[in-house]
């Protein structure tokens, strides 16, 4: 059935009333309207949330969301380190849910994952969490159910330190960054495993190869696209769900209704930036103002100022800024695949704006994107070591030369698996497809280092390889090809250390989060490490990090890009 | 109908797979596509339409697939068939199960069904499948077509379809051999990626012993309007 159409420009930047607009509603929805824009403050040790549907109007049009305490999003939770709290989770639903503290260290049987902490929440039952602070830090918390983060379930959740603050600032904001379809989160699976490029209104076309043609000759234009339709792969592959259908949200708020945060000139302000977005990277920067990166992960760094960073779903990252002009900032964050932005506003006085600048042109996903370390191979052949499905094995086969030379396990030759690359890279360094040389100082791994103290030094007992694996063309995604629903857990012994080596095998992003253990990320060049809970890898990246597996329990290792993580990308690590 | 109902319990091995296959689909729920490729009228006022369906994961999935067309406000002629899918590699599946084709002027055949389809590199997609009927009989059929993005919405989609017979069947005026050939350009404009209006050219010969013993032109080109659908 067809829906009534819209106007790209409206349905992407929003409508201005948010969840005010109640003349709107049909008669079916009414009730409660859902709070957006505004996340009330929640402090103490004893917090009560209820997780209900209610109606919500991001875009024009009425919708049914899962709220937190009715609002998107759900209520900034204020705690303290050291003390032990206790969240009453109440289910209003007619379905199951949870929340899972995303990037917490506690009990197992705490996390919030159904089916492996618990059997989650039922409709009408009210279950109780209760787990002592172990850390300090800017984090968030949201639904493990299905698809109801995507829906609604999500907030942001910050622990004060019982030490003092290494970066203090004098003012604080939470810019909560999130995406919102009208459509059924349900029928975007169904319609990605149905056409997988259904959401990509940036596809190579005839047009742009004309235009190719004429600026770069035409054999450069077809050598560029001669190798994408070999492969069967799109080198605008960069999001699969995009603005066609996303409202990207700044604390709830769409771009129309432009969320605003207040400041004195000359305050150090800290902004405690969370990608809380179901599938969506998002490029962060703040024109006019420079970044000093302060904490990532909700973990301290040694500070590091920028002009941008991106933000992979699930990271968490503290800048403090220092606006020192009477005059209004726009904070724009833009889609990795530039189909959207979130914006909001930092100004002395409400009611002040600022430009909002145009979204960057997409750029497609280049060699490094497929192949990984092009320095490691001779040139001239690079494609000859991208191994393609369906293809003559051994015709195709790197010489055995560079030790970064990699293994793929048996179940990677399937049809879960389109690609799989032989030279990974490994440099931190890369900002990514679309930042790279962009004139602005870009935020990297390799920028990033946890204050001394935070990671230890220990020796590793032993190292687990796995390849993140992928069917664009099917949806289908997995770990070393094997399906979340079809694989066995990863077992660790409690109390040893074991390195995590990740190989992307695929053309996307994929940020990897291991529930209630550290992920220390290892720098290339012997630097000091970066303790996160949620770890990107980018496309035919390798990267290590360190897990030291201190508390027992089944914890669930997935892909932080919900859809991913629904088709496949999910594995349970095991600790006993 | 008697033919149908042998039809439907022949289906019943591919079937009892499909249902064991359900058992390890874990929280992952079956789903559909109707995809509605092609349902056109020509300039001589026929219609034609050519439609895939299928139910199923990413392991097993029923497949329906027809073709045919109606001429003078009664079947000329059309096929339909039903396939067990099962992934076969990255890019392909395999396809078992069985066509049955609407006799119209000679009897109804039904033929035993096994084939690929997927995606050839340079995104060509490919249909490619070989029958076994009654009496000795066999055919192929290669079904090909590409999508040349023009703008996000304008697609060009040029169509390749061969038919190939064993043996004469002249009852249904088939001759052994290459016995018919189509090839189309249809020029789409997706109003939604669901919904295309189309305009086209479908030039339809028919060969060898096939075209000598139809009263038909041999060759014949066709202007087309048409929609193509999916949910």
């Amino acid at each position: 059935m067809l829906k009534t159409p819209y106007t790209r420009r409206r349905f992407v930047q929003g409508i201005a009333l948010g969840g005010t607009g109640l003349g709107l509603l049909r008669p079916g929805l009414a009730g409660a309207a859902t709070v957006t824009g505004y996340a009330p403050l929640l402090q103490g040790n004893d917090i009560q949330l209820t997780i209900a549907e209610t109606p919500v109007n991001l875009t024009g049009r009425p919708r049914l969301a899962t709220t937190v305490n009715g609002g998107i999003p759900g209520p900034l939770l204020r705690l303290r380190e050291g003390e032990t709290v206790t969240l009453r989770v109440s289910n209003q639903l007619r379905v199951s849910t949870s929340i899972h503290w995303h990037g917490l260290l506690l009990p197992a049987n705490m996390d919030g994952v159904p089916g492996l902490s618990f059997d989650g929440i039922a409709p009408g039952e009210t279950f109780t969490y209760r787990f002592p602070l172990r850390q300090a830090g800017t984090y968030w918390y949201h639904g493990h159910s299905r698809f109801q983060e995507q829906t609604g379930i999500y907030g942001a959740l910050i622990i004060d330190p019982i030490g003092h603050e290494p970066h203090p600032a004098d003012r604080e904001h939470v810019l909560l960054l999130s995406d919102w379809s009208d459509e059924d989160p349900e029928h975007i699976l169904r319609t990605l495993k149905r056409m997988s490029s259904y959401y990509n209104y940036n596809k190579p076309t005839l047009l742009d190869f004309l235009s190719d043609a004429r600026t770069r000759g035409l054999g450069e234009a077809i050598a560029l696209r001669r190798m994408w339709s070999q492969m069967r792969m799109s080198p605008t592959d960069l999001a699969d769900v995009s603005g066609h259908t996303y409202t990207y949200l700044l604390n709830g708020q769409s771009p129309a209704s432009n969320w605003t945060g207040l400041f004195r000139p000359g305050e150090r302000v800290r902004l405690r930036i969370i990608n809380g977005s179901a599938q969506s990277f998002f490029d962060v920067r703040i024109p006019g103002l420079a970044m000093t990166v302060v904490a990532m992960d909700g973990q301290p760094v040694e500070a590091v100022t920028v002009d941008e960073l991106r933000l992979a779903a699930a990271e968490t990252c503290d800048v403090i800024v220092t606006p020192s002009q009477d005059r209004a900032y726009t904070v724009f964050a833009q889609s990795l695949d530039r189909s959207g932005y979130a914006r909001g506003t930092l100004a002395p006085r409400p009611g002040m704006i600022a430009d909002v600048p145009a979204l960057d042109a997409p750029v497609w996903l280049d060699m490094r994107d497929m192949m990984g370390d092009m320095g490691s191979m001779p040139s001239g052949d690079a494609h000859a070591h991208h191994h393609m499905a369906g293809h003559d094995m051994s015709s195709m086969r790197m010489p055995d030369s560079t030790s970064t030379a990699v293994t793929h396990a048996a179940s990677e030759y399937g049809p879960n698996v389109d690609m799989r690359v032989d030279t990974p890279r490994e440099n931190l360094d890369d900002p990514g497809t679309g930042l790279r040389n962009n004139g602005r100082r870009v935020l990297t791994y390799a920028d990033l280092h946890s204050l001394p103290g935070i990671v230890s030094k220990d020796t590793l007992d032993r190292e687990i390889e796995l390849h993140l694996t992928g069917n664009m063309e099917r949806f289908v995604w997995s770990f070393n090809g094997i399906k979340g629903s079809d694989a066995e857990p990863i077992r660790l012994r409690l109390g040893e250390r074991v390195r995590f080596v990740l190989v992307n095998d695929t053309m996307m992003n994929h940020p990897i989060h291991l529930h209630g253990l550290w992920s220390d990320l290892e720098q290339p060049d012997g630097s000091p490490p970066l303790r996160k809970h949620t770890v990107n890898v980018q496309p035919a990246q390798r990267v290590r990090f360190v897990v030291h597996a201190d508390t027992p329990g089944r914890w669930a290792f997935h892909c932080h890009l919900l859809y991913h993580m629904e088709a496949g990308m999910f594995r349970e690590v095991v600790v006993s | 109908m008697k033919r149908l109902i042998v039809m439907l319990i022949s289906l019943g091995l591919p079937m009892t797979a499909f249902a064991m296959g359900g058992m390890d689909m874990g929280h992952e729920p079956a789903i559909h596509l109707v995809r509605v490729e092609q349902l056109e009228v020509t300039q001589d006022n026929a219609q034609r339409w050519e439609l895939q369906a299928w139910y199923g994961n990413d392991a097993h999935k029923l497949w329906l697939r027809s073709e045919g067309e109606r001429r003078d406000g009664r079947l000329h002629e059309g096929d339909v068939e039903v396939l067990w899918n099962r992934p076969l590699s990255a890019f392909w599946s395999t396809q078992a199960g069985l066509r049955h084709d609407f006799g119209i002027e000679g009897p109804s055949r039904e033929w035993a069904a096994l084939g690929v389809q997927g995606l050839a590199p340079y995104w060509f997609e490919v249909e490619a499948t070989a029958y076994v009927g009654t009496a000795g009989r066999t055919a192929a059929r290669l079904r090909t077509h590409y999508d040349l993005r023009i703008t996000q919405r304008l697609v060009l989609q040029p169509e390749l379809e061969a038919n190939v017979y064993g043996r004469r069947d002249a009852e249904n005026g088939i001759g052994s051999g290459l016995s018919e050939g189509r090839m189309a350009i249809r020029l789409r404009y997706e109003i939604r990626r669901e919904l295309a209006p189309y305009l086209g050219i479908v030039h339809t010969r028919r060969f060898g012993d096939t075209a000598n013993m139809t009263n038909e032109d041999a060759g014949d080109t066709q202007l087309v309007a048409g929609l193509r659908f999916w949910f």
